[in-house]
């Protein structure tokens, strides 16, 4: 069993589906971090078999909403003193602004430069969202 | 009074204020002299980016009849779109000199931003492949005329199911209505998209069944909707081409059809529907667009909250 220390202060983001720490540590661009980082994969746990955790000792302004659309499993804990002072389960957003894109080449979006680009959740499990001008049902993972 | 202050989405209406409009529009149909001053003074901006000859005439027309004035453009070259301008700035400038505002795009969702930045009714007149409001209203308004209901109806629509938005907006408001099947006849290539199928038909739990041939489903249908393959939804000629003829229907395709089924289009028609099915009595498309002005008139009466 390897062996990572606690950290201090800082952010531990966990139950992340095994597999998927890689996107969430390049999404955070944690590989240019000049912080302690650290990226654990194919870790034991009893809720889904094998987790991705990663540990970041410092402060970070996290887009909660990009990253539980990556993964909705995640548990996010803040941590102070060495002790967790607060924890977030993330849920899969209802709605993004300016998260995803649409890819409609009939899309409003395609020529009016300053609209937000803006998704609603139609299926959470297939992680489906429907464009709010042109109604276009995409899969997250499509994106 | 409606309760939306635009109309961009079939279901921006409830069933009961569609009723409302097409109660009014009944009453001009009967009276049309009682409403020919109620619009005095106003001015409808007709903003086309995209060329339309009946859309764009029922609108005005309906317009001058209820006493007001028009002012627009009727493509997107003689606009300042031309100079590059963004529909906010646009519609924040038609504001400032019309009442009502009617909308045709050709992206998809445009009338939406125009109702963003607009203090005025916004009516979406068609947005690319996406919807087409007012031609449902004016097709419901037909269905309950000529039908005498929009409820208990096996509905037929055929051609183009991909981009013709004028199927999306009416298979969005019927399916609010009880016991209403829909029989999607098309090529693979031209089928409905898929958030109609997830999101509107089986999210309502909505008969229907989808199939290339009209011949085998023509004799159980009570409306028949022919639409047209649109050459400018292609992005490829060749495309166009090869499906343009996918159906047409003629007086043989009719005798298969019942007494008492009805055939509709949004028009124009290329060939989709032989010149000689015009003489049949089931043929309702040119009624269909008379109605459409009449509905367009209760529309724009209700939308200036004059009634």
């Amino acid at each position: 069993m390897i062996s990572i220390n606690s950290i201090k202060k800082g952010i531990v983001i966990d139950h992340i589906s095994a597999g998927l720490g890689i996107e969430i540590f390049e999404y955070l661009q944690l590989q240019g971090a000049d912080y302690i980082v650290a990226l654990i994969m194919n870790a034991p746990s009893k809720k889904i078999g094998k987790k991705d955790i990663i540990k970041i000792e410092n402060e970070l302004d996290i887009d909660l909403r990009k990253l539980g659309l990556i993964d909705p499993n995640i548990t996010i804990n803040f941590i102070e003193n060495e002790t967790i002072t607060k924890k977030i389960k993330l849920e899969i957003p209802t709605k993004v602004e300016n998260v995803i894109y649409c890819k409609n080449p009939r899309c409003v979006t395609s020529v009016e430069e300053y609209i937000p680009h803006i998704f609603h959740l139609v299926d959470g499990k297939e992680r489906l969202y429907r464009c709010e001008y042109c109604d276009d049902i995409v899969r997250f993972k499509d994106l | 009074m409606l309760k939306a202050k635009h109309l961009l989405d079939p279901m921006d209406f409830s069933v009961e204020e569609m009723d409302e409009i097409f109660q009014l529009a009944n009453q001009i149909i009967s009276n049309p002299q009682d409403f020919s001053h109620i619009c005095d003074g106003k001015i409808l901006a007709t903003l086309f980016y995209e060329p339309s000859t009946r859309t764009r005439l029922s609108f005005e027309a309906a317009m001058l009849r209820l006493g007001g004035s028009v002012i627009g453009f009727s493509e997107a070259s003689s606009s300042s779109t031309a100079k590059g301008e963004s529909i906010a700035d646009t519609i924040r400038v038609v504001d400032c000199y019309a009442d009502i505002a009617v909308m045709r795009h050709y992206k998809e969702g445009a009338p939406k931003i125009a109702a963003q930045y607009s203090s005025i009714p916004i009516i979406n007149a068609g947005d690319g492949g996406h919807q087409h409001p007012t031609q449902t209203l004016t097709d419901l308004l037909t269905i309950k005329n000529i039908k005498g209901r929009l409820s208990n109806l096996t509905i037929g629509v055929c051609g183009d199911l991909k981009f013709g938005r004028t199927v999306h907006s009416l298979i969005k408001a019927m399916s609010r209505y009880s016991n209403v099947k829909f029989v999607l006849i098309s090529p693979e290539e031209l089928k409905v998209p898929n958030y109609i199928i997830s999101e509107v038909l089986e999210k309502n739990n909505i008969e229907y069944m989808e199939t290339n041939t009209m011949e085998e489903v023509i004799g159980e249908l009570d409306i028949l909707y022919m639409t047209r393959v649109q050459r400018e939804r292609f992005f490829n000629e060749e495309d166009y081409i090869r499906l343009k003829d996918s159906y047409i229907l003629d007086s043989d395709k009719m005798k298969l059809a019942s007494e008492n089924m009805i055939v509709m289009h949004p028009l124009p028609r290329v060939n989709e529907i032989a010149y000689e099915v015009d003489n049949d009595p089931r043929a309702y498309y040119f009624k269909q667009a008379k109605f459409g002005m009449y509905v367009r008139m209760a529309l724009m009466i209700k939308l200036l909250g004059l009634m």
